[in-house]
């Protein structure tokens, strides 16, 4: 623990930190441009020079460990006359177009010339120019703003994991270049973030808004399961962009391409008023008209008769709610699960990602099972490449052959892969025993199909066999793609007694045998065995199971509503509204509130507050925000179903398009036709 | 002889007599009020009247969308929306000023980078209703083109003093 002194200030840091770290816990602010804590020390900007006793000019900070003894100041003159000679420099090249950079107002380069720059320029010559480059759908680029921090070459080729970005020349010549290929990762959008000027900027916000006009509203995502904490910028009624928000535990401080880049999703194909399907036709009708449509059919119906499923982008409370409804009409066909995955809700531990995304970094193996990280949970594909270039880590995959940024060793397509690790025969076997640390993890992929649950029961077998679960280590991982299946499972929204799951009920309503069935934002499910059915669709976007309904009760999406979220480690996390549901959309809970005085007994509770506490009675995790409780490690996933030898598919065909919201988003679906069709669309030299 | 200086001042009626000099005086001075509305006072360079946008002379708009004048407008009464236009530069969509809401500080002019919005010498924009006053880009442009040549030579005139 070496000690040092800041400013006359006494401080004693850890070991191998950077003079910058420390000058900054002992609350000196030193400014700087390339250096950024999650990317490696580049050193090349040289704002963070700082004096040093006995050194003979200013020392770059970022680069230097300290050391013991060490006399640092940081607001000397030397040091501020370096400053300002450091700013001159990158200002030479820089072109005076803030008023048209989308960074103005939000710029490293703009304050730090406003903190530390001189209060004129005295460059006379003619400025350098780059040519813009092309980075695909998402990123635009202006590359005479570049200042060569080089973070975002840092960025792609340690965090995201392609090597296409990179520095050419040398001199004033000196310029990133992408190839002219579009940055194929789903991190790209961290970019724009990374980026301390407005060389990097989002296309799909281009021009539409400045910093000031925003209001910032701290929510969570839905578009996977990790949960990732966004800030949610929105003006008027209009959400215009998604930001990661620091949480060290689940996404750092990136954030997927999916979640960033939604927004213009949120308004397009919205359903914004009830509608009652009338001689096969929908019909825009008020709340009461779909509400008495709604009582008029399922009041002679039995119990047995009705049934829900709910979807992907649930809150909590919406499910609660409904669950309670159903229980009110006395039916138990009731399923979270709406791809059919085999997951038993019996146990906490059985159905989470117990590991925990932080905690993977300690694993020292890890066997993945049907899924593919890479686009299922970005950030989690982001923590196990952070974990692989450590060193020391060994990956086997058993499913589809896919890029995921970082090596493994492919060890088969399907189940007859998993039972030879099982029984130890695969070399894999001998690497998870010897492991100290080890992980599987087991994807919707291997789930979400008709065989799931003796899956489930071989990878159970695996963690006993191979002490996965240990002391205070828990190796046994599911990942979920769906932000709301982990809190359905824990209200038990999944079939009670006699009740029928997903298959059942979609059987029954094409038998005859389920007479009304309440999608709560479930789109993913087979629609068209629902013909026969009375189909009550409740959710926000126009998608398939809106077109399917019969009465269609508008609701509100993440951003329109405060709701309770768990992601695939159980970690509950409240999202908030930023924007007012558009038009005649309610709240997800307060539609059922309502629909329950129609059709039943009135639910019992008139705000959100009471909800939550309902919440809490039904299963006490709810209680504990941002906390993980696991549960205990039991037994579970006994099933007497066989194996069959059919290969694990892919869960997620397209990264770009899971759900209503990024189905009904442009920017989607340009992002789909780049990377996914693999159309590639150069530059034309007229955008900007 | 004190005693005799009121009554000999009313009889003669000297005091009448001044007052009536003084008219006479002031009949063949010229006169200072003016025929408004044929006749109009000079204005300064400086003088902020109607708003207007202007164009470059290649008939370009000037505005860029930076949104400066509308952040730094103290009475809140300017409105934009932008997005890149099919070429790919930064236009305005929207640029509305509400003129009942403005309160003629100038801020705006100031703090445009591009001398885009100005403060024209127009003062008579009265209108017969309120709705007339909320001005659009289409009418602040046309107002920019009607003015030109007046803000053009006002900005010549005010350049050295900044």
């Amino acid at each position: 623990m070496p000690k040092l002194t800041i400013d006359g200030k006494e401080i004693e840091v850890a070991n191998g930190l950077t003079v910058l770290q420390a000058c900054e816990l002992a609350g000196a602010e030193v400014p700087r441009f390339c250096y950024h804590e999650r990317l490696s020390v580049a050193g090349n900007c040289r704002m963070c020079l700082v004096e040093m006793e006995r050194a003979p000019k200013p020392i770059a900070s970022c680069a230097m460990p300290v050391g013991e003894g060490m006399v640092i100041k940081t607001d000397t003159e030397l040091v501020q006359k370096a400053r300002k000679g450091v700013m001159e420099f990158l200002l030479i090249n820089h072109p005076l177009d803030c008023p048209i950079c989308d960074q103005g107002g939000e710029c490293d380069l703009q304050d730090q010339a406003m903190a530390f720059g001189l209060d004129h320029g005295r460059y006379k010559e003619t400025k350098r120019a780059a040519t813009e480059k092309y980075m695909g759908p998402l990123i635009k680029t202006i590359m005479t703003r570049c200042i060569q921090c080089t973070r975002c070459v840092r960025f792609s080729t340690e965090v995201a994991g392609i090597e296409e970005m990179g520095l050419l020349n040398r001199g004033g010549h000196v310029e990133i270049t992408t190839l002219e290929k579009a940055v194929n990762t789903e991190l790209s959008g961290n970019l724009v973030d990374v980026c301390p000027v407005g060389a990097l900027t989002s296309k799909p916000y281009a021009f539409h808004a400045r910093p000031w006009e925003l209001k910032k509203v701290n929510s969570v995502d839905v578009m996977d399961a990790v949960g990732s904490n966004i800030r949610v910028d929105v003006r008027g009624r209009e959400v215009l962009r998604i930001l990661p928000r620091i949480h060290e535990d689940v996404n750092e401080e990136w954030i997927s391409d999916k979640t960033r880049y939604i927004t213009d999703g949120l308004s397009r194909q919205r359903l914004d008023r009830p509608y009652v399907r009338v001689d096969g036709k929908l019909k825009e009708a008020t709340w009461d008209e779909a509400f008495s449509a709604i009582k008029e059919k399922l009041s002679p119906l039995k119990g047995t008769e009705i049934a829900a499923i709910t979807g992907d982008l649930n809150d909590a409370e919406s499910m609660l709610a409904l669950k309670d409804l159903m229980a009110n009409l006395g039916s138990s066909n009731i399923d979270c699960r709406q791809d059919g995955a085999k997951i038993d809700s019996t146990n906490r531990s059985a159905y989470l990602f117990n590991t925990s995304i932080a905690g993977l970094e300690e694993a020292d193996a890890v066997l993945l099972v049907g899924t593919n990280p890479r686009w299922e949970a970005a950030l989690v594909n982001a923590r196990l490449r952070k974990r692989f270039l450590e060193g020391g880590f060994k990956v086997g995959m058993i499913g589809e052959a896919v890029d995921l940024t970082y090596e493994y060793e492919y060890l088969g397509a399907g189940p007859d892969t998993l039972k030879e690790v099982a029984s130890g025969k695969n070399s894999f076997a001998k690497v998870l025993k010897e492991a100290k640390n080890p992980m599987i993890i087991v994807g919707m992929g291997a789930l979400a199909r008709k065989d799931g649950a003796a899956v489930l029961a071989q990878a159970k077998a695996i963690s006993d066999k191979f002490d996965l679960v240990h002391d205070d280590w828990n190796g046994f991982n599911i990942l979920h793609t769906a932000a709301s299946r982990v809190a359905g499972l824990d209200l038990g929204f999944v079939p009670g007694k006699d009740g029928l799951d997903v298959e059942g009920i979609l059987e029954g309503a094409e038998k005859g045998s389920v007479k009304a069935v309440y999608l709560l934002g479930a789109d993913e499910v087979d629609t068209s065995k629902l013909k026969d059915a009375f189909v009550i669709y409740q959710g926000h976007h126009g998608d398939a199971g809106a077109s399917a309904a019969d009465v269609i009760l508008p609701g509100a999406a993440y951003t329109e509503k405060n709701g309770t979220y768990v992601n695939t480690e159980g970690r509950v996390q409240l999202g908030r509204l930023a924007v007012f549901p558009p038009g005649e959309a309610r709240e997800d809970w307060t539609i059922l509130r309502a629909l329950s005085e129609q059709v039943g007994d009135a639910l019992p509770y008139d705000n959100i507050g009471q909800l939550r506490q309902r919440l809490i009675d039904v299963n006490p995790v709810f209680a504990a925000i941002d906390q993980i409780d696991t549960g205990v490690w039991g037994d579970f996933a006994k099933t007497k179903d066989k194996l069959t030898s059919e290969p694990f598919s892919a869960f997620v065909e397209n990264f770009y398009m899971t759900d209503p919201i990024s189905r009904s988003s442009e920017t989607m679906s340009a992002c789909t036709e780049q990377f996914v069709l693999g159309k590639e669309q150069g530059a034309t030299g007229t955008n900007g | 002889m004190a005693f005799m200086k009121n009554p000999v001042r009313s009889l003669l009626l000297t005091e009448l007599l001044s007052g009536m000099a003084l008219t006479l005086k002031y009949f063949f001075k010229p006169k200072v009020t003016l025929n408004y509305p044929f006749e109009k006072g000079p204005i300064s360079a400086r003088f902020r009247g109607e708003h207007a946008l202007r164009r470059y002379p290649n008939g370009e708009e000037r505005c860029i969308a930076c949104k400066l004048c509308e952040a730094i407008c103290p009475a809140q009464a300017i409105t934009i929306e932008s997005e890149p236009r099919d070429d790919g530069s930064r236009r305005t969509t929207r640029y509305d000023i509400d003129m009942t809401k403005c309160i003629y500080c100038g801020f705006c002019q100031e703090a445009c980078p591009v001398d885009a919005i100005v403060e024209g010498p127009n003062f008579e924009f009265a209108t017969e209703t309120r709705e007339e006053l909320f001005y659009n880009k289409d009418k602040l442009l046309a107002n920019g083109d009607r003015w030109e040549t007046e803000i053009a030579q006002n900005i010549a005139l005010d350049a050295p003093y900044r």
